[in-house]
């Protein structure tokens, strides 16, 4: 099932009841999901990526714009109506119910020419229950879970009528870093099986990275970018994406360019032609830098961390937003730690002009 | 560390902790261990006067006096029924306005104040304001008649008339007296109900009936089940809520309770009878002990903590 959003917003009345001001969470979002994706919600906490997924499952009404489940418009079908499976961020399991009771829930509302025998739903719920792995713990209560048993009986608990979008709201921020690993693999997986329509949020770059068909980049409501993990992270829209995206971090530089050549500082580091003359911000991956004597990027050594199959090299320079610039070379090569000063060399298609003002990409031939 | 001195270390805790316990050990065996002991004791004393502090022997005898007792029998028969009717009813009812309450959270802090009125109003003068309710004098019906009259019924004597009209005003009184306490309570239980519940359960298409009997009432079920418990403890020893609508000569007016029966014994016109006293509150202890028991049972089933 694809899910478009079209031109959606949703405002928020002021606490201050004084002030008219309304506090905008999502600002006319376009956007389209294709049928059975895996799509990751990205940004910092306030951004909006919960509201949105409450608009598309329905417990928010949006202040204007659309919402189609493929062909249907659902923006004004209730919650209940939509067919959606939503795994809460703390899971909402009920504490006194078992696993089964716990899954079989949703079974039991259905009404109608639905409506289930107690056989069929056990089958149902055993199924879903083996989908996810839980099915030895089908009599137990929630409270003798671990977290990531919990998640997936929420994962199933939401699976189990067969929704038509499957929504995660933050699924892996309770559990702890090896767990988080291994059930992101669990719900990629769980994902592919299915081939239900899945957005997940979260404020975790990795996470969405590692896991999604498409990423979705919001900041303040607005949305960013939107584009396959690989692709966002190699072109940047603009200087808060390119930010957001990659551990460890982008180095961001005051620079300039004159002549077609960028000047980091006094260092004439490469030639950007096609970008205008002026101030900008460049921006290096930090595996864009490559170790060179004689190279034009000159910085502070401050120091080296081997970590095994790469080598981090903690630099500074006076241009540099950060007061450490990281940057990762493959170990085969070497550092002479006694130095106190390091020279890079840059790779041209991993570093970004971005304007200065609003922070948006400033082409230049690579 | 040898064992030997890790047992010396874990006594001296020991000892440590009864000190600290002490003056509550104390206070609470001198205030309410000796007394339920010495209770015990009376209710075998037979033929004991409280002047002379002698008595003439010990068994049964209290015990069948007190059972054969139709003031007794009258007072167990008044306050089982206050009991049956009163603790269902009132749980009840405040289930009913708390749940209401929460659906409407503009009015909710005003309503609350009003029905925690009751509460810290004193007993005697809610009884006075009943009895101006119920009470026929020769100049008015009373408030309660005047509205019968509007369909046609009454007038009846709800004070000092027939038993089943004067049991009522005692069981409408009883509701609405611990009605606050039960709202203040389930309020309260009923916000502390996660709101990711009930939005699991929208989202699963779960009508609002089923989702308060699935999710709702489980939840507020330990809180629920408190209520009920002290409702009945409470109920079975009803006496000054009677004494407000009937005055104090209870017997005459058959609307005795247990408690009330204990304290005729005691000090009432037929008073100076400690071991009766002692006796029919060893069988009030027992009745509420059963009973308590018996919830405890059945709360295991369908509380859940």
């Amino acid at each position: 099932m694809k899910v478009v959003l079209q031109n959606l917003s949703k405002a928020f009345p002021s606490r201050n009841k004084k002030s008219k001001d309304e506090v905008i969470a999502v600002n006319d979002f376009t956007f389209e999901i294709p049928d059975g994706k895996l799509i990751g919600l990205l940004g910092p906490s306030g951004c909006g990526k919960s509201t949105t997924l409450n608009l598309i499952c329905g417990l928010q009404k949006p202040t204007s714009g659309r919402i189609f489940f493929g062909e249907d418009d659902v923006t004004d079908l209730p919650a209940e109506h939509r067919g959606v499976g939503l795994v809460f961020q703390n899971y909402a399991l009920y504490p006194h119910l078992t696993v089964r009771q716990n899954i079989c829930f949703p079974l039991e509302n259905l009404k109608g020419k639905d409506k289930l025998s107690k056989a069929q739903m056990e089958q149902k719920a055993l199924a879903v229950a083996k989908l996810v792995q839980i099915d030895e713990l089908m009599d137990r209560k929630p409270s003798e879970l671990s977290g990531g048993q919990q998640q997936r009986v929420a994962i199933a608990r939401a699976l189990v009528k067969m929704p038509r979008v499957l929504l995660l709201d933050e699924p892996l921020s309770n559990l702890d870093a090896r767990l988080r690993l291994q059930t992101r693999e669990e719900i990629k997986r769980i994902q592919k099986e299915t081939g239900i329509t899945t957005v997940f949020v979260t404020h975790d770059q990795d996470e969405a990275m590692s896991i999604s068909d498409l990423i979705v980049v919001m900041k303040d409501g607005v949305l960013q970018q939107i584009g396959r993990p690989q692709q966002v992270y190699d072109d940047p829209a603009n200087l808060f994406v390119a930010k957001f995206l990659g551990t460890p971090p982008i180095s961001v530089f005051d620079g300039r360019v004159a002549d077609g050549r960028l000047f980091i500082g006094e260092n004439d580091v490469m030639d950007v032609n096609g970008a205008p003359d002026g101030e900008v911000c460049a921006g290096i991956r930090p595996e864009g830098f490559v170790l060179d004597k004689d190279g034009p990027l000159v910085c502070r050594l401050n120091g080296v961390e081997v970590m095994g199959r790469d080598i981090s090299i903690l630099a500074s320079h006076s241009a540099c937003e950060a007061p450490v610039i990281r940057a990762i070379v493959s170990s085969d090569n070497t550092v002479e730690r006694a130095e106190d000063s390091v020279r890079f060399a840059l790779k041209r298609h991993k570093v970004f002009l971005f304007e200065k003002e609003s922070g948006k990409r400033i082409a230049f031939q690579v | 560390m040898t064992a030997e001195a890790e047992t010396i270390k874990m006594e001296n805790n020991n000892r440590k902790a009864w000190l600290y316990l002490l003056p509550a050990i104390l206070f609470l065996a001198v205030f309410m261990v000796y007394p339920l002991f010495d209770v015990f004791v009376y209710s075998f004393e037979e033929g004991y006067n409280s002047a002379s502090q002698t008595f003439t022997g010990i068994g049964l005898y209290n015990y069948s006096y007190v059972l054969h007792d139709p003031y007794f029998l009258q007072a167990v028969q008044n306050t089982f029924i206050l009991v049956i009717i009163t603790v269902p009813l009132s749980t009840g009812l405040a289930l009913l306005i708390s749940v209401g309450l929460a659906s409407i959270p503009k009015l909710r802090e005003l309503y609350q104040t009003v029905y925690f009125l009751p509460y810290v109003t004193n007993t005697l003068a809610v009884g006075l304001v009943f009895m101006i309710l119920f009470k026929r004098t020769p100049y008015t019906d009373g408030l309660a008649n005047l509205l019968l009259s509007l369909v046609n019924l009454g007038p009846i004597d709800f004070i000092d008339g027939p038993y089943w009209a004067k049991m009522f005003v005692l069981c409408f009184y009883t509701v609405w007296v611990v009605m606050p306490f039960k709202i203040l309570i389930l309020t309260s239980a009923l916000a502390s109900v996660r709101q990711d519940y009930y939005d699991a359960a929208r989202i699963d298409g779960t009508s609002r009936f089923r989702m308060f009997y699935k999710i709702t009432l489980p939840m507020i079920s330990p809180m629920l089940f408190y209520l009920i418990i002290t409702g009945f403890i409470g109920a079975f020893k009803a006496y000054s809520d009677a004494v407000a609508l009937f005055g104090t000569n209870l017997n005459a007016a058959e609307m005795n309770t247990i408690v009330g029966y204990v304290y005729d014994m005691l000090y009432g016109d037929s008073g100076g009878f400690p071991s009766y006293a002692s006796a029919a509150a060893i069988i009030l202890f027992a009745i509420v002990l059963t009973i308590t028991c018996i919830n405890l049972l059945v709360s295991r089933k369908h509380v859940h903590y």
